[in-house]
């Protein structure tokens, strides 16, 4: 048997695979989140003390769903005797409460149908807040624990169990179906659905502000929750355009710092240090999305991706077609940020004196002024064309609007470059 | 499950008595009511009067207090409502999103409260 430790981790590690599925599975029985949720939870408690007892069991998801269905079971009766005395219950079911109670006692078989899909449109529905969409999913569908949740948003355990436990009343309460949303209504909450996921990535990825460069954990479980998507939605471009996207940029984590801990941009990156298996699985990802046929915000960011990915260098990539594919991105997705990034790769792909035009072009928008990153960009080109004082004002400005303290540190040796070349 | 859908909207914002614009919208309102009882969802619905017309009582103090108008100043007011039983959220949001009024101004989808028996 495993020492007490390793077991306490193994336990952990099984719970945190499973814990989705089983959710969902419960959740489709009993059609109350917070019921469901409370129930796996008591049988994981259980599962903790059992299992460093007597060892992992032979099947542990099946140990798992048949100790919750029985909790789940033991909450309703315990509920059905209260409601006489309460006029609001808060396992409140629309059901029979009966019913439910026979369908757990029946469920005895040990296989879990797969209600992932469901449940994740059910998280990221838009009559919850954008916040608490991100966080149920990362608890429902990643079973990441409250604190875990708390500490990437920068809140306290308390408010975001108290974030959760409102949503799943509210998801109760006003009626948030359980089921898959209707045929028309899909393409517009799976946009939905596929942009939580990939601010979960984000967040990971380059946190706003605070120390860390990157949450790690954070990104994978981004990674992790793309492919789930990917296998239960195998037909759909985008879905797996994200998933693309998300490895090609993750292949690059271990070359966005160097061994102090610094930012290292793009065009420093060692490129022996990206991730060879994320790049060749994030291109035939991507090579199949694009043959369906559905082009879409996320396969073109992808595609962006897979060019830097496949160039030896900064000099050698492939930069007309990623204007081009700029363009294309636009056309779908008409943000400051994409034309940003275009006018950067016009500035290699033309000269930096020809991005200059665009960049006085677009700081006719005002909002821009207070823009970091377009301030950002403007000072690089700025100085590649020549104009030191020029990029040196952008750059302060910048640095006056950059929270992250990595960001902030690259940045200001940047500054301290730029004032001694002078 | 049965949705309070409530309207609010500036007051002003919407077709003015008179115009031609009115007529259309006072038609609008009368097929959206039309499919809500066609579909079997409607159980009620009606258009408040001006906030003008609005008076306001509490007994917060003690002893009832009458005030003239809404019961706050704000830029948007209640203007009607619709009570309909939908299926789930998705059904109701649907509705509301027909509204005429949600087209200048904005619906409020709330469930009633369930007691049991």
């Amino acid at each position: 048997m495993l020492p007490p430790f390793q077991l306490e981790q193994a336990i952990n590690q099984l719970v945190r695979e499973e814990w989705g599925r089983i959710l969902a599975a419960l959740v489709k029985r009993v059609g109350n989140l917070q019921l469901a949720e409370d129930a796996l939870q008591d049988a994981v408690l259980a599962a903790l003390q059992h299992w460093q007892k007597d060892g992992l069991p032979d099947e542990p998801a099946a140990w798992l769903i048949q100790t919750a269905r029985r909790k789940a079971i033991d909450q309703l009766r315990r509920a059905q005797r209260f409601s006489r005395l309460q006029p609001v219950l808060s396992y409140s079911l629309d059901v029979q409460q009966e019913t439910i109670i026979e369908q757990l006692e029946a469920d005895e078989s040990t296989s879990i149908p797969d209600k992932r899909l469901e449940m994740i449109f059910t998280c990221c529905h838009p009559a919850l807040e954008y916040k608490t969409r991100v966080a149920l999913t990362l608890r429902t569908l990643g079973g990441l624990s409250t604190d875990e949740i708390a500490r990437a948003f920068l809140d306290k355990p308390a408010t975001m169990a108290q974030r959760l436990a409102r949503a799943r009343h509210k998801i109760n309460a006003a009626g948030i179906s359980y089921e898959l949303p209707s045929e028309e209504r899909i393409p517009e909450r799976l946009g939905g659905v596929l942009s939580v996921v990939y601010f979960i990535f984000n967040e990971g990825y380059s946190p706003h502000s605070g120390q860390v460069l990157t949450r790690t954990a954070l990104s994978d479980e981004a990674i992790r929750l793309g492919r789930i998507l990917c296998a239960l939605l195998p037909d759909n471009a985008e879905v797996s355009g994200l998933l693309a996207l998300m490895l090609l940029h993750d292949s690059r984590r271990d070359a966005r710092s160097d061994d102090k801990g610094n930012l290292v941009p793009l065009e420093d990156q060692q490129r022996s240090r990206w991730d060879q298996t994320k790049i060749e699985e994030g291109t035939r990802l991507l090579k199949v999305a694009l043959q369906r046929q559905q082009l879409g915000p996320y396969q073109l960011q992808a595609a962006i991706s897979a060019l830097h990915a496949e160039a030896n260098t900064w000099q050698k990539t492939d930069w007309p077609q990623i204007v081009a594919l700029y363009e294309l991105l636009y056309a779908m997705q008409p943000s400051p940020v994409v034309r940003i990034n275009q006018i950067m790769a016009i500035s290699y792909a033309s000269s930096p004196l020809q991005a200059l035009e665009h960049i006085h072009e677009l700081s006719k928008e005002s909002a821009l002024q207070r823009y970091q990153p377009f301030l950002l960009a403007e000072s690089d080109i700025r100085f590649r064309a020549g104009d030191r004082p020029g990029a040196i004002d952008k750059l302060q400005a910048a640095i006056r609007l950059t929270q992250n303290e990595k960001e902030l540190q690259y940045l200001d040796k940047r500054l301290k470059q730029m004032q001694r070349v002078q | 499950m049965q949705y309070m859908l409530l309207i609010y909207s500036a007051e002003g914002r919407e077709p003015q008595p008179g115009t031609e614009a009115f007529g259309k919208y006072i038609q609008e309102y009368q097929e959206f009511s039309r499919m809500c009882v066609d579909k079997g969802v409607m159980r009620a619905g009606d258009a408040l009067q001006p906030v003008s017309t609005a008076t306001t009582v509490t007994r917060e103090t003690g002893k009832i207090e009458i005030t003239d108008g809404p019961f706050a100043e704000t830029k948007e007011q209640l203007g009607g409502y619709y009570l309909l039983e939908c299926k789930d959220l998705d059904e109701a949001l649907d509705y509301a999103g027909q509204i005429p009024t949600a087209r200048h101004g904005r619906v409020e989808v709330r469930p009633l409260m369930v007691f049991d028996q």
